[in-house]
């Protein structure tokens, strides 16, 4: 399986990553000898296996308990690039309507 | 007296912090006085660390715990609350998380003191530290060779000196490839028995924090100081962790597997010898040797890139400038800030895995991938139980080469993923691991050996570890040895 760059663009919108044009060609043969690769997993007789989504755990998950540490707002949001009254800032989401 | 203390092994620093000989102030700093300056503006180890957090660190010491006083250095994607956390992105420049991960609470309250964080590839993805936004660290045996990855940092300061114990952490062998590049024990516990909280999910079903030390003793001491269950993580194993404290008994009466068919070719002629000098050893000190077929590591290696980059793409979703680290200056609307803020802060590896899963994970491919790979790692998880019931661990290597040359294998990832090759599997079988160091060969590079075990296996890992750590010399194997042999280090 080959990905070109139409796909490599297709892919890296949904990914919410830009990669520069100059650069789509690059990326697209890189994945598509990884994905060459793992076409080898088709040699392997896979009938009867259920997927594994994680190691088997010994237990089903736990119950949840209430917590006794807090991070509180000013915690929780100084790390943040922009904030005002512990609120996160993003930029508009919808066009302003009534400049 | 201070200029001796950073050989010791963190059994013996702790010993002589606890008779009062030594303060933790002065076992924290040794490593870092004296020629470990030089040594660490050439290896570049050490991505954050000041003197007066050591310094804080070493007074709040409890002088009695299990590891008082001993100097960790740990790998930059667990969170700390007295240095940053930056996963050595750009997109977490600056950043300073507002808690400790789990294994840091336990290994403050073990009395160690964290001295500061490694370097790694970025977001743990990649094989050699050379993607790293700080820049790579080199190998402390060959400046010019790579200290593997993507837990370079924490395994190059063990192995030079700086530090007795470092953690990092292990998807797909992280811990255990450059563990074997440096000449040091590097344990990837099973899935589970370390909390994951406060360490960066990179691909959430294989991520486990894992030990390096230079010494099996070692390795048991901080292995038992940081398991066990944790509420805070919902994967963690409920039950007690396996007691380690028997890493000292030796394999009397074990049984090891010889998986010869994967070293067959491909592996350079040092690694097989060291593995047959490994079996050697541990067949004097009362070992069976099982020879047995393995399914080759090709099949882990593809259903592994498939299944890390698939959760990869989906646990990074949420760095988009929004709650921490990078945002980009230059965003009219919010679909822009994410999209800018992503490209201006991901590295080139780190945006390849994730556009890598994404496809996989996409409308129309997911069958053909995610799902196919899920299904060979079930296929491969029942290998290995096949395999643990003939034998009790098996003995292979840990990579295919010695260390490489910086720049051999960046132009090539599907080469770099290669360099994986024996150590992914264990990552998807949820087993442990333990990469035990074979000394030097002709060229001056550590080589190695890899042990692997059924889940809950440690303890019988560690055994065999510290047998092939004494050569197979059961006289030797006592913790109490009077004079503990030196690390073959060129500080």
């Amino acid at each position: 399986m080959s990905i070109d760059e139409q796909e490599v663009a297709r892919i890296a919108e949904l990914a919410r990553l830009e990669i520069p044009a100059g650069d789509k060609a690059k990326v697209a043969a890189q994945l598509s000898s990884v994905l060459e690769f793992v076409a080898t997993l088709g040699q392997l007789d896979l009938s009867g296996c259920e997927p594994t989504a994680f190691a088997p755990a010994e237990a089903p998950l736990r119950a949840d308990e209430p917590d006794s540490r807090r991070l509180t707002p000013e915690l929780a949001t100084a790390a943040a690039p922009e904030c005002e009254a512990h609120f996160f800032l993003v930029p508009p989401i919808v066009e302003n309507v009534n400049p | 007296m201070t200029n001796s203390l950073w050989k010791l092994s963190a059994i013996a620093l702790a010993a002589r912090v606890h008779r009062g000989e030594v303060s933790p102030e002065t076992a924290v700093e040794a490593g870092w006085e004296g020629p470990a300056r030089e040594w660490e503006s050439d290896v570049h180890a050490v991505v954050h660390s000041n003197r007066e957090a050591r310094f804080a660190g070493a007074q709040a010491v409890d002088r009695q715990g299990p590891l008082a006083g001993v100097p960790v250095l740990v790998k930059d994607n667990l969170c700390t609350i007295d240095y940053p956390t930056t996963c050595c992105s750009r997109i977490l420049a600056g950043y300073r998380a507002p808690y400790d991960a789990t294994v840091i609470t336990r290994l403050r309250a073990s009395g160690a003191v964290v001295v500061g964080k490694g370097n790694m590839d970025e977001f743990a993805m990649g094989s050699s530290t050379e993607h790293s936004c700080y820049g790579p660290t080199r190998n402390p045996f060959d400046l010019a060779r790579v200290p593997g990855g993507s837990s370079g940092g924490p395994a190059a300061a063990v192995a030079y000196g700086l530090v007795p114990v470092s953690l990092g952490s292990d998807t797909g062998g992280s811990v255990r490839q450059p563990a074997a590049f440096c000449g040091v024990f590097g344990l990837k516990p099973t899935y589970g028995r370390l909390s994951r909280y406060g360490l960066v999910a990179f691909g959430s079903s294989l991520d486990q924090v894992g030990v390096f030390a230079r010494h099996a003793g070692d390795v048991a001491l901080t292995f038992a100081a940081l398991a066990g269950p944790d509420p805070y993580d919902a994967t963690s194993r409920p039950s007690p962790a396996p007691d380690v404290s028997a890493w000292d008994t030796g394999v009397q009466g074990l049984r090891f597997g010889w998986p010869a068919n994967l070293w067959a070719a491909g592996v350079d002629p040092v690694l097989v010898e060291a593995l047959e000098r490994s079996a050697a050893a541990l067949e004097r000190a009362g070992a069976t040797r099982v020879p047995f077929e393995f399914l080759p590591g090709e099949y882990g290696v593809a259903a592994y890139y498939l299944v890390a980059t698939a959760e990869a793409s989906s646990n990074l979703a949420r760095f988009d400038g929004v709650r921490y680290g990078h945002r980009s200056a230059d965003a009219a609307d919010v679909r822009a800030l994410y999209t800018n803020t992503r490209s201006e802060g991901f590295g080139p590896e780190v945006q390849r895995r994730i556009l890598l899963g994404t496809y996989a994970l996409s409308s129309g491919y997911y069958d053909a991938y995610y799902h196919k790979a899920q299904q060979a790692r079930t296929r491969i998880r029942h290998a290995y139980a096949q395999a643990f019931t003939r034998c009790d661990f098996m003995l292979l290597p840990a990579t295919p080469s010695l260390a490489f040359r910086l720049g051999e294998k960046t132009a090539n990832p599907l080469a770099m993923y290669l360099s994986d090759i024996f150590t992914i599997g264990a990552n998807l079988a949820g087993i442990p691991g333990l990469t035990v160091p074979t000394g030097l060969s002709e060229l001056g590079l550590p080589s190695a050996v890899q042990l692997l075990g059924p889940e809950d296996s440690e303890p019988v890992l560690l055994r065999a570890g510290r047998t092939l750590e004494v050569n197979g010399d059961l006289t030797r194997l006592s913790r109490d040895h009077p004079v503990e042999f030196e690390w073959p280090t060129r500080r």
